[in-house]
């Protein structure tokens, strides 16, 4: 009863009684309290139902009350103020739409300053996202006015909220304001603490998109060279990126001058970090400066790379082999894969570190097809044989799995001999991993190896992995069967591996027993009516009378899958009996799937 | 003007044993990561090697000691310029000669820096400073393992470590020596050598940190102009770790040069270093791996409360703020660094923060995990807390009690029970009134609370019962107007119709 609750919460109580839709039933301080309350998870529950809140005071007083309290009083658990940031970047509607989504500037402004990096990011993304609500005018007399105590602040966080703002703003405002925002640029690029430059550098791209092209020359181009070469290499890494934006942007016969200097110095930058960078934007590079520079500059450049001192950057650049080698001109294209490429890429073949080596492994197939059956046969079949025998699982795996792209190309008969020993190997692997890796590309390789060869080297490996040692393996295996049994039909499946999962049901090990259930479970589809009833559905009843629990709920669990495939008859005649007795198993699992299987069946 | 105060001895010779202490509690059954990932260790690469385009055949010079007076300084200089050579350490076959040569060289120069007077002189410091910076800056290569975990993980030892032990002990000589002149030296050793020296505490090779620690030191103390550019920059450091990379090696001895660096400040205190305590040492709390840097960075922090103690308040507020919500043993760790204050605190700063305070010890002490219980009732047995509390009873029992009284009923562990009986026996023994009253009045306040429980529920019901009515009357207000516009654009174009009708 509302009467004893207490003096204290006795008006709130007594006017939700009478609830109907009036705004002045909900004080704003009980809402508050709630969004003060002591326990940090029910203050972040409230938080998160701000709009609830916003929608139960109505647009003028989420306005006027609620959004100055957030603003003036939240000093929270960053948990608490990312929840806020959040939520604040979806409420125009909630403070009447885009003429009152100034409003939520304040609080949000405050969440900018912040220093953690989770909470301070999302201050400006929903800034973002709100900058685009406001109108020109309102953009000018609001948000820009913001932008600037941001990028003046006193603290560095400010100052790097600042440099993700500036892009929104630019294209809406007058071009005064714009000179304005282009200054505070600037500065804010030759900041004092490397925080708000890195900061700037990576905005830099992002802010050249949205100015004048006049503006990228003269102001862009100077502070992309000042970053590039800045003292730390943290922000000379993120001028990279920028630079490949910067390129996209001017037209061809200004890049040489303009971007090439700096770019050339970032690929042979001291620190690996910077030359890493390069590296790991090539293709997006080579996009942005053309064919010209590309073989002029770039395949040096990408020689170098790949020859690098550090293993990082040398994986970096052998990741790109394919994608360089693809967007190469075409005129020129074989030449320089020949003469330039091709000899680095022997050397990374046998490289001292494996990472380098997996990278490699994982797309220099592609080659294949730029060069074509001559060229592979001679150049990359010798490579690829390498590869399929280093040490490194990891290696041959990628090479594996990318098979098909040869396959095209010269047929894989040519790889067959190499490959079995490979595969053999990984397949005994005593990594679990890495076996399940290699069982994963097993209908791939059986597709394109055919039938024969699969019979003859391969099928033998599909089996024994029905017992191996891990769960996961064996689970994998008995998909595998089921993808095979989808390429090579059922008839295949009846003559060659139905008869020995069968037998494993005789086994004395339940849980190759159990394997049995699982590869009846996945095959009886694929199978078909005929072979599920006639073959299998004898050895499933059978199992039913197991001394292990285990299998006989497993075997409800089977007739339960495979009834589908069975017609209405023998689910009457056979499958119901066998069901109906283990119903009243000892066991309470196996009566609890029996029943499961009866109902879902319908044969109660 | 600040001084700092001599750094704890340790000798930068010997390689220090301080850097893995795997704590001993951390007994949980499964392997070590270390044991499992116990693969072949590459020694390391540094990038430095590279830039020497064509490798030079040293020659051996004249011995030192053997130069006659007059050319003495001309050979010191020779042989500072033969050990700018850099050699491939990776292949450790290479060039043996050669690096024999240097390290012989070094050696001399190290013995002649410490020992002889009169050897340095003003055309020296260049030629010594360019050594310097030619071996020890280099890019640190990246981390063999990317994963590295300092405290489970074997370090990756630099390679270049027989010369590089040479040149940084050859610095630290030259820094120590009586003849080391600060104003010559200023020319050389600027802002731009600081940030390089800086960024090399990043290196994985404690022996490597241990002599940057020194250096470091004697720099900050004996060139006074770098003195707030090399805060600033450390600042910057922490700041880096704390908020982007959350990787940094050398955090611990930084924080232990910054200790004594903070002893050294004058008060009252600059608003730059209440700053670098609220902004920076507090937020270190939250990073992953604080137990590596934990105990230097609770020196720091007490030393600023013993020089100032109207920082308390921040200390303590900052503290709760942090305060780890899943990792326990880190919980145990602020724990400690909460009783290290509470040792030192001033009885009126206490009374500032007792009230927040003790609601974080009573969560800490209904914490499942016994070891967090245990450490905040450890507290209880600290004589200068225990007075603490006693002359703050009328606030400090009322907050814990309940939770006492419940966690005494319920908690698993033997050992914590009795602990809590010893505490309320405490209590008892305080204040035996308002013990009394509080037990009397725990059932009626855990009725209240569980009361406002559902009211809040309640609240919350009619809220989003609310919300959906809004939500319904919204959407139902923006369909009709869209078919009022409707309307009126279907009339208008009727009328329109029947206006070119009529016409």
């Amino acid at each position: 009863n509302i009467k004893e609750i207490g003096p204290g919460v006795e008006p709130l109580a007594s006017k939700m009684a009478g609830a109907d839709s009036d705004d002045s039933l909900y004080p704003i301080a009980v809402l508050i309290d709630e969004l003060r309350n002591e326990d940090v998870q029910l203050r972040l529950n409230s938080i998160k139902k701000l709009s609830t809140i916003a929608l139960a005071l109505g647009v003028e007083r989420t306005r006027t009350e609620l959004l100055p309290f957030l603003t003036d009083t939240i000093y929270d658990e960053d948990e608490v103020l990312l929840a806020l940031a959040e939520q604040l970047g979806n409420f125009t509607m909630l403070v009447g739409g885009p003429e009152y989504v100034h409003c939520l500037l304040p609080p949000l402004e405050s969440l900018a300053t912040v220093e953690e990096t989770v909470v301070r990011d999302k201050a400006v993304e929903s800034l973002r996202k709100i900058s685009h609500e406001h109108s020109p005018v309102d953009l000018e007399v609001h948000f820009e006015p913001l932008v600037k105590r941001l990028a003046s602040g006193d603290w560095f966080t400010s100052r790097t909220s600042a440099c993700g703002l500036f892009s929104v703003c630019y294209p809406r405002v007058s071009s005064t304001v714009k000179a304005e925002i282009r200054q505070h640029f600037r500065t804010l690029c030759s900041d004092d603490t490397p925080m708000v430059r890195r900061a700037a550098a990576s905005k830099l791209g992002e802010f050249a998109k949205v100015l004048e092209l006049e503006y990228v020359k003269s102001d862009i181009i100077s502070l992309f060279t000042a970053l590039a070469s800045d003292e730390q290499d943290s922000v000379r890494l993120l001028a990279v990126e920028a630079g490949v934006s910067i390129a996209t942007l001017l037209p061809q016969e200004d890049l040489e001058a303009l971007v090439m200097p700096t770019l050339r110095q970032a690929a042979e930058d001291k620190s690996w970090r910077v030359r890493y960078m390069v590296a790991d934007k090539f293709s997006d590079l080579q996009k942005a400066v053309g064919p010209e520079i590309t073989k002029n500059d770039l395949v040096p450049a990408f020689q170098n790379l790949l020859k690098d001192c550090e293993a990082e950057v040398r994986a970096a650049a052998a990741n790109k082999v394919k994608e360089f080698c693809e967007n190469l001109p075409e005129d020129s294209r074989e030449t320089i894969i020949m003469t330039h490429i091709l000899p680095c890429v022997k050397e990374l073949v046998s490289d001292t570190n494996q990472h380098v080596k997996s990278a490699l492994a994982s797309v220099i197939m592609g080659l294949s097809t730029i060069l074509g059956k001559d060229n592979t046969i001679e150049h990359l079949l010798p490579l690829f044989l390498a590869q399929l025998k280093d040490e490194c699982p990891e290696v041959r795996l990628n090479i594996i799995s990318n098979l098909d792209c040869v396959n095209e190309v010269i047929g894989i008969r040519q790889l067959s001999q190499s490959l079995l020993p490979a595969i053999v190997e990984l397949a005994e692997d005593a990594k679990w991993r890495v076996r399940l890796a290699i069982i994963e590309y097993m209908p791939l390789l059986a597709g394109q190896l055919g039938v024969e060869f699969f019979d003859e080297k391969l099928n033998s490996l599909c089996m024994a992995w029905l017992v191996d040692h891990v769960y996961a393996i064996r689970e994998a295996a008995t998909c595998n069967l089921m993808k095979l049994v989808e390429k090579f039909g059922a008839e295949w499946a009846q003559n060659t591996i139905v008869p020995k999962v069968l037998g494993m049901a005789n086994d004395p090990n339940y849980l190759h027993r159990m394997t049995t259930l699982f590869c009846i479970n996945a095959l009886s589809e694929v199978c078909g009516q005929e072979i599920t009833t006639k073959h299998m559905l004898p050895v499933v009843f059978k199992m039913s009378n197991d001394q292990v629990a285990n299998v006989r709920f497993n075997v409800a669990k089977s007739l339960q899958k495979i009834g589908p495939v069975l017609d209405s008859n023998c689910l009457q005649t056979e499958v119901k009996p066998v069901l109906e007795k283990l119903a009243s198993d000892q066991d309470m699992d196996v009566k609890y799937f029996a029943q499961e299987a009866i109902s879902v069946l319908s044969l109660a | 003007m600040e001084t700092p105060t001599k750094l704890p001895p340790s000798s930068p010779s010997s390689p220090t044993t301080g850097f893995s202490v795997p704590s001993a509690e951390k007994v949980d059954g499964f392997p070590r990561r270390s044991m499992r990932r116990a693969r072949q260790r590459r020694s390391h690469s540094s990038s430095q090697f590279r830039y020497q385009s064509s490798q030079v055949e040293l020659t051996p010079l004249p011995l030192l000691k053997d130069a006659p007076v007059a050319e003495l300084h001309d050979l010191f200089c020779k042989k500072l310029q033969q050990c700018c050579v850099l050699f491939d350490f990776l292949d450790c076959v290479a060039d043996l000669k050669g690096k024999e040569i240097k390290r012989a060289a070094l050696n001399e120069l190290v013995e002649s820096v410490a020992t002889s007077r009169g050897v340095l002189i003003e055309p020296l410091y260049p030629e010594a400073i360019k050594m310097i910076s030619v071996n020890i800056f280099r890019t640190l290569p990246p981390s063999e393992n990317p994963e590295f975990d300092p405290e489970e993980d074997e370090p990756a030892l630099e390679a270049s470590w027989p010369h590089l032990q040479l040149v940084y002990e050859f610095f630290l000589r030259f820094l120590e020596s009586p003849d080391f002149q600060p104003s010559l030296a200023k020319r050389y050793v600027d802002q731009k050598f600081v940030l390089q020296l800086l960024e090399l505490f990043d290196s994985e090779d404690p022996r490597e940190r241990e002599y940057l620690k020194t250096i470091l030191h004697r720099v900050y103390g004996k060139l006074l102009g770098l003195r707030a550019y090399i805060r600033k920059q450390i600042n910057n450091i922490f700041l880096r770790f704390i908020y982007e990379t959350e990787r940094f090696n050398g955090v611990a001895e930084l924080l232990e040069i910054l200790g004594s660096i903070i002893n050294g400040f004058a008060l009252p205190l600059k608003s730059e270093h209440k700053q670098f305590l609220v902004r920076v040492l507090i937020p270190l709390h939250t990073a992953k791996s604080l137990s590596i840097f934990h105990a230097q960075l609770a020196y720091c922090v007490v030393q600023f409360m013993e020089k100032d103690a109207t920082v308390t308040e921040h200390i303590i507020r900052g503290l709760l703020r942090y305060w780890p919500k899943t990792c326990t043993q880190k919980e145990v760790m602020f724990l400690g660094e909460i009783e290290e204050i509470l040792d030192v605190i001033e009885p009126s700063q206490f009374i500032r923060v007792q009230e927040p305070l003790f609601k974080q010890i009573a969560a800490c002490i209904s914490s499942p995990h016994f070891q967090v219980a245990e450490r905040a009732l450890y507290f209880w047995n600290n004589e200068y807390i225990l007075s603490l509390i006693e002359e703050n009873c009328q606030v400090i029992l009322p907050l814990v009690f309940g939770t006492l009284y419940r966690v005494s009923k319920e908690h698993w562990n033997q050992t914590i029970i009795s602990l809590i009986y010893n505490v309320l026996k405490t209590f008892m023994e305080m204040n035996s009134k308002l013990f009394d009253d509080l037990t009397a009045s725990y059932k009626v306040e855990k009725q209240k609370e569980l009361k406002k429980e559902k009211e809040r529920v309640e609240l919350w019901r009619n809220l989003e019962d609310l919300q959906e009515q809004r939500l319904q009357s919204l959407t139902e207000a923006s369909r009709n107007q869209k078919n009022l516009q409707e309307r009126e654009n279907t009339t208008k174009s009727q009328s329109e119709t029947s206006a070119a009708n009529t016409t």
